[in-house]
């Protein structure tokens, strides 16, 4: 594969479905993300680049408010969905994650079988009125998440069974059955053989057509297939964000040049 | 580089030599440690069945009484209360009698009088032919073959703890009784069998520890560790899933650690001290029940049940957690759902080891009256079992041991037995448990 050879660019402006305005977050005494803005356009796929410990994965995590779990975080400014403050009061995280679907960098199915684990998401939130329901819901999204033809005989087996690569479409199955708006992508395929990375790169593709993705990776490469736009990170802060092309080919922010061409991260 | 630096892979330099000295020093010392540790063990088990298999023998004879009408009821109607006022006193001559023409009857010559010949009975023997007319009235008039437990030197000589040489002032048996014990032995009307009244049967008086038996503290240990599992899982899983997967981290929380720890530390006979202070004298509960027993060893277990709880809730990754709230599970749907049940073995291993624990603990049981001489049979009721006085196995083992009758010796090392089996068949449970239910992920 031509790791310059970026998938099409669709140039047109499309609606903004996440709008970051001031994002602070701060990990106790640590300044983790400063100063954030951005608008993540719906059916995109946005990828987050950027040197380990830049603060992608800290800011990826607050748009469905994971990092709620973590007691010492503490964010600050607007994350907009829809044009809705997800850190406003009345939002309850929970809803919001139905919304806002997530993958982990480390495939991490339940040690159920392969059913539950993507019916587990529409269970709790009362998607489907029967059995029957659920069922096709649970062939939809194994569909989706391209691995319906490896899995249809074995339903009820553990998911852990599966290899890594399944794990993570899996994961991504089970991610899309709660039929979430945005779906965000924290290193997907770091876990994963080349093989498998091509599988859920075409994956990420195909999903772009009816949500909003955003992926971190630490692959430039991965970055410029997949994804339509580009936000560089470095040291919390947002260095530049633009069309994909433009970021891999004519970076206006030196340090994104120099990161890109190798010389940092 | 010269060619004398350069060293053959085949001869070892001195450095190495020392090393692997030093490794076969440690291994040597480790191998001694547990060899250490297994002698001691061995010691303790060999000397432990040695001196306690005896109590699960018992020397019996058996004899036909005549249940004389003229004796026991003297109207001749049958009437039960007037059969009860005969008390034990009463049958004496009939069991008297009865070993007297069971030794006439094989044509032994003795010049033992009447009273020395049923001396060979233990004083039990009237007890147990009451409650047989008790519950038989009608049988009044025949002749019956019991077996009773003969008395505690006579059983002694069979096991050989009683010598003829050990009974010079012993005024419960002469050389001549154990003349004749031998007779009837041959005869076979003396035997030692298996005595399963030790393992159901209640505790005796300090005269006749032939009779005396561990079941009913078995049974006050059993009703205790119901209240202790009752109350210590459901309180100890509760409070560790709240501090290990909601509660802040805070100095508070901080504090609350400490002392689940330090409380863990605290020596048993505190608890037994806070549960007389606490549950007897100001909560007015009844002493010697095995509620209160129960309820000083929950607090007890408590810490034990909170620390592998939480143990086993940390040991299951962060990466389910965040699975489940990542498809917008709440919380406690995601540690119901998916971080308890992964965590349940740990868990169910922890309060085995706490009730395990809880079992054998004697000391707080001191304190709240839970040695009391217990010779009442099975309560009747759960609630009886659990207000009524009782003793546990562990005291009820402390109490035989403090008896002067070396007869209870047995008894208590036949009880560390029982007491052991327990412990060990709870343990090995516990070890099934977590081999069987652990999972990969």
């Amino acid at each position: 594969m031509n790791d310059m050879q970026f998938t099409d660019r669709a140039v047109d402006q499309k609606e903004t479905k996440i709008a970051a305005h001031g994002v602070n977050v701060h990990y106790g005494e640590a300044h983790a993300i400063k100063d954030v803005n951005v608008e993540i356009e719906d059916k995109t796929v946005t990828a987050f680049i950027g040197p380990s410990g830049c603060g992608k994965s800290t800011f990826l995590r607050c748009l469905n408010r994971m990092n709620d779990t973590i007691d010492i975080c503490n964010v600050t400014g607007n994350i907009l969905l829809d044009g809705e403050d997800i850190y406003d009061k009345r939002v309850d995280p929970v809803q919001l994650r139905a919304k806002v679907g997530m993958v982990f960098q480390k495939p991490n199915p339940f040690p159920k079988t392969i059913y539950d684990n993507v019916a587990y998401g529409p269970r709790i939130h009362g998607l489907a009125k029967n059995k029957a329901d659920m069922d096709e819901i649970v062939e939809k999204a194994l569909r989706r998440g391209a691995i319906w033809d490896e899995v249809k005989d074995r339903l009820d087996k553990p998911g852990t069974g599966l290899s890594g690569g399944q794990q993570q479409r899996l994961c991504i199955a089970r991610a899309v059955a709660t039929e979430p708006e945005v779906l965000l992508m924290d290193e997907p395929c770091s876990a994963l053989d080349p093989i498998a990375t091509a599988q859920v790169e075409e994956l990420i593709d195909e999903l772009r057509t009816q949500y909003s993705v955003v992926i971190v990776t630490h692959s430039m490469q991965q970055a410029a297939r997949v994804s339509q736009k580009t936000a560089f990170f470095h040291l919390g802060t947002l260095v530049e964000f633009g069309h994909t092309g433009q970021i891999f080919t004519n970076p206006e922010d030196p340090r994104t040049e120099s990161y890109i061409t190798g010389r940092i991260g | 580089m010269s060619d004398t630096s350069k060293t053959s892979l085949l001869a070892l330099t001195p450095r190495t030599k020392q090393r692997n000295a030093a490794e076969k020093r440690f291994r040597a010392y480790g191998i001694a440690a547990i060899a250490v540790g297994l002698m001691m063990l061995m010691v303790l088990v060999t000397n432990i069945f040695s001196r306690g298999t005896g109590a699960f023998q018992q020397t019996f004879m058996t004899v036909n009484v005549e249940l004389l009408e003229s004796k026991l009821d003297k109207k001749g109607n049958r009437d039960l209360d007037d059969i009860k006022k005969v008390t034990t006193f009463g049958y004496n001559p009939l069991i008297r009698d009865a070993v007297v023409a069971k030794v006439e009857e094989l044509g032994i010559q003795t010049d033992l009088k009447a009273k020395d010949l049923g001396g060979i009975l233990s004083r039990n023997a009237v007890g147990q032919l009451r409650e047989f007319v008790i519950a038989n009235p009608d049988r009044i008039g025949e002749t019956i073959e019991f077996r009773f437990l003969a008395q505690s030197r006579v059983d002694g000589y069979l096991k050989g703890r009683v010598h003829r040489a050990s009974i010079g002032n012993d005024k419960s048996i002469s050389p001549e009784q154990l003349d004749l014990v031998d007779q009837l032995v041959d005869a076979g009307v003396i035997v030692k069998t298996f005595n399963i009244d030790f393992i159901t049967g209640a505790d005796a008086s300090d005269q006749r520890p032939e009779a005396a038996g561990i079941g009913v503290a078995m049974l006050g240990s059993l009703s205790m560790m119901f209240v202790v599992l009752g109350l210590a899982l459901p309180i100890g899983v509760a409070a560790s899933i709240y501090l290990e997967e909601f509660a802040p981290k805070n100095r508070l929380t901080d504090i609350i650690e400490v002392n689940i720890s330090n409380l863990a530390a605290v020596p048993s006979i505190v608890f037994g001290i806070l549960g007389l202070a606490v549950f007897i004298n100001y909560l007015h509960l009844p002493t010697s029940a095995p509620l209160v027993g129960g309820l000083v060893l929950t607090l007890m277990t408590l810490p034990t049940i909170i620390i592998s709880t939480r143990a086993a809730l940390k040991a299951v990754p962060p990466s389910i957690r965040d699975a489940a709230l990542g498809v917008g599970a709440s919380k406690m749907q995601a540690v119901f759902h998916h971080v308890l049940p992964l965590a349940a073995p740990g868990i169910l291993t922890g309060t085995i080891i706490g009730l395990a624990q809880a079992l054998g603990e004697t000391a707080p049981l001191l304190l709240i009256g839970m040695v009391g001489f217990i010779a009442s049979n099975a309560p009747e009721t759960l609630a009886d079992g659990l207000l009524a006085p009782n003793s546990a196995m562990p005291a009820q083992i402390y109490e035989w041991a403090k008896r002067a009758d070396p007869a209870f010796y047995e008894r208590a090392w036949g009880g560390i037995i029982i007491l052991l089996v327990f412990l060990v068949s709870m343990n090995t449970l516990a070890v099934i448990l977590r081999r069987r239910f652990e999972r990969r992920w």
